[in-house]
């Protein structure tokens, strides 16, 4: 099976709002998809429907090679689910949490107790497996709904936000548990806002907005959607810097950006090595010293902004102007 | 490494069979009841209340009511005793749309159990609390005065009649608790069957004593025809036609929102 996840034209509507709109996105066996985008994009609607809680209007989406129409029952054995909206239960303890899940997917008895105590090692919550959720932190939290989604072995892992609102230590930890399943072989399909994470955690990037698929492919390959790449020259002495500007601005693809603080020029360029050289041996021969020269991809976040137009958090998102405003 | 591939000895895509169906149900059951049990304050309050309509209709306002041929302690508290059991129904709305809401129904809907096994333990821990309410409630109104008077097989086929009539109900609470899906709406919401069945009926004072457009509701209304019976059955009178009835309506309000809460429950979405 060379794909874990199919997704063929999907649609399903909300009302008037169309959720998700002929999306189509394929996940390899093994790999991990990150579907990128900002609150509303469709995400959650997808995740839904391939997780077999939510029926498509029309397309099809296959999981595990089966269909989410047919063969709701068999993906379930096969799926687990972790985020944001699936949860674990707050009066319960983490094991009981954990045991109960490992009953619902028909393990033996004598199968999920020990399968629950590894998966409370694992996450290291054995110390807090005998008390109840409602005693845990965020980050504990997140940690126990990982492992009952994983009770079930199951090789194909959703993940919704799993690191919304977990600062920054605690979400690495995730990450690192996160990979450790990629390691092993399991399929993930994980939904976020954070570019970061994103490009840190998978092998292909899809990008929604307003529930369509806007641009897929590797971090490489959407930045390459920008078009080039960023040249970054960082000169030792700051009195130096307008010279390097000089040497160098007939490389550039565009206007450069001086900043003098970091005495550092950037430039957007076409080409690759070749301008990196060239650059390189135009300081040297001025006999200019450099502390760093190197080229840099843009971020994603430059990416986001230019395939839908706004970033990824809402806060900083396209505001709507204001109908009755008519001050200027 | 460990192995991440599935276990088909272990997890099985095959039909659900009915032990594995039980199975979930009685998982569910236990959870639903170790929140029950670590909630002692909501039992708590599920008992106040039939408590307080109790000791007032006993106490206060009893005094003022005459119901020709019994004494009015042993008129009214059987009906109070299906008030016990109603009002803590609602709490099966409450806890539905809680799940709902927080993200529990979709977890469980994720996984290979049966869904109908969600449901069903969710009534069968409700039935539990009913069954310690109703226990609670017997116990007051034996010691506010009421007595049984007839055969103790009379006297137990009335309290199953009354906990029957409990979990049919605790069906349309199930559905209330999915179709509002806001916990505080489901509280809201589930109050109004129940005042309505419990305040427009036989309970509290006799039919003949309402005006003349209610009657015929208040008359053949579920919970007045199964107050009626169980009556009977407490006071080892001639058991009224309508204990059939009040089978019927049982059964019927348990297969018709069994079958709407399961298909909200299918659909469920938070």
């Amino acid at each position: 099976m060379d794909s874990a996840i199919e997704v063929e034209h999907v649609s399903k509507r909300f009302g008037a709002t169309l959720a998700l709109d002929d999306v189509s996105l394929v996940v390899g066996s093994g790999k991990v998809l990150a579907l990128l985008g900002p609150n509303g994009a469709g995400k959650t609607t997808l995740v839904r429907v391939l997780t077999t809680l939510l029926r498509p209007d029309s397309g099809r989406a296959r999981v595990g090679g089966f269909d989410v129409d047919t063969d709701a029952r068999t993906i379930r054995t096969l799926i687990g689910l972790a985020g944001q909206y699936a949860t674990v239960d707050e009066l319960l303890t983490g094991r009981e949490n954990l045991e109960l899940v490992g009953l619902l997917y028909h393990l033996p008895r004598s199968e999920y107790e020990r399968r629950a105590q590894e998966a409370l090692e694992r996450m290291t919550l054995v110390d807090a497996g005998d008390k109840p959720v409602k005693t845990y932190s965020g980050g504990m939290r997140r940690r126990l709904d990982l492992a009952a989604s994983l009770i079930g072995r199951p090789p194909i892992l959703f993940l919704d936000e799993p690191t919304t609102g977990l600062d920054p230590r605690t979400r690495n930890d995730l990450w690192a548990l996160i990979e450790e399943l990629v390691a092993e072989g399991t399929t993930v399909l994980l939904t976020t806002q954070y570019m970061e994470e994103a490009e840190h955690l998978a092998h292909r990037i899809v990008v929604m907005d307003s529930g369509r698929v806007v641009a897929q492919g590797t971090a490489d390959e959407l930045k390459d959607h920008l078009g080039g790449n960023v040249l970054e020259v960082q000169v030792v002495d700051r009195v130096d810097l307008d010279k390097a500007a000089a040497l160098i601005v007939g490389l550039a693809g565009g206007p450069p950006r001086v900043d003098p603080d970091l005495r550092q020029i950037s430039f957007p360029i076409d080409g690759g090595a070749n301008v990196l050289i060239a650059a390189g041996r135009a300081l040297g021969d001025a006999g200019i010293d450099v502390e760093d020269l190197g080229i840099r991809r843009p971020s994603l976040d430059e990416v986001f902004l230019s395939l839908t137009g706004h970033t990824t958090t809402p806060q900083s998102g396209r505001t709507a102007p204001a109908t009755g405003d008519t001050h200027a | 490494m460990p192995d991440l591939a599935l276990d088909p000895d272990l997890v099985s895509a095959a039909p659900v069979t009915l032990g594995l169906a039980v199975r979930d149900m009685k998982g569910i059951t236990k959870r639903n009841l170790l929140r029950i049990i670590r909630t002692p304050q909501l039992l708590f309050m599920t008992l106040v209340q039939p408590t307080i309509i109790l000791l007032l209709f006993r106490y206060v306002l009893g005094g003022a009511i005459r119901v020709p041929g019994l004494d009015y302690v042993d008129y009214v508290v059987p009906g109070i005793f299906l008030e016990a059991v109603l009002i803590g129904g609602m709490t099966t709305a409450l806890a539905l749309a809680t799940d709902l809401q927080a993200g529990m129904i979709d977890r469980f809907r994720s996984l290979p159990m049966t869904r109908s096994a969600f449901l069903i333990g969710r009534t069968l821990a409700d039935l539990c609390r009913a069954v310690l309410a109703l226990a609670f409630i017997i116990g007051l109104g034996l010691l506010v005065g009421f007595r049984f008077h007839s055969s103790p097989g009379a006297c137990l086929a009335g309290i199953a009649l009354i906990v029957g009539f409990g979990y049919a109900f605790t069906w349309v609470y199930a559905a209330i608790g999915l179709a509002v899906k806001d916990p505080q709406t489901a509280q809201m919401t589930s109050i109004l069957p129940m005042f309505i069945l419990f305040f427009a009926s036989s309970a509290l004072v006799p039919v003949s004593t309402m005006p003349g457009w209610l009657q015929p509701f208040a008359q053949n209304q579920p919970a007045s025809v199964t107050i009626d019976s169980v009556r009977a059955l407490f006071e080892g009178g001639p058991v009224y036609h309508d204990l059939w009835q009040a089978v019927l309506w049982c059964l019927g309000i348990f297969v018709v929102f069994f079958t709407i809460s399961l298909t909200l429950y299918r659909r469920a979405t938070a």
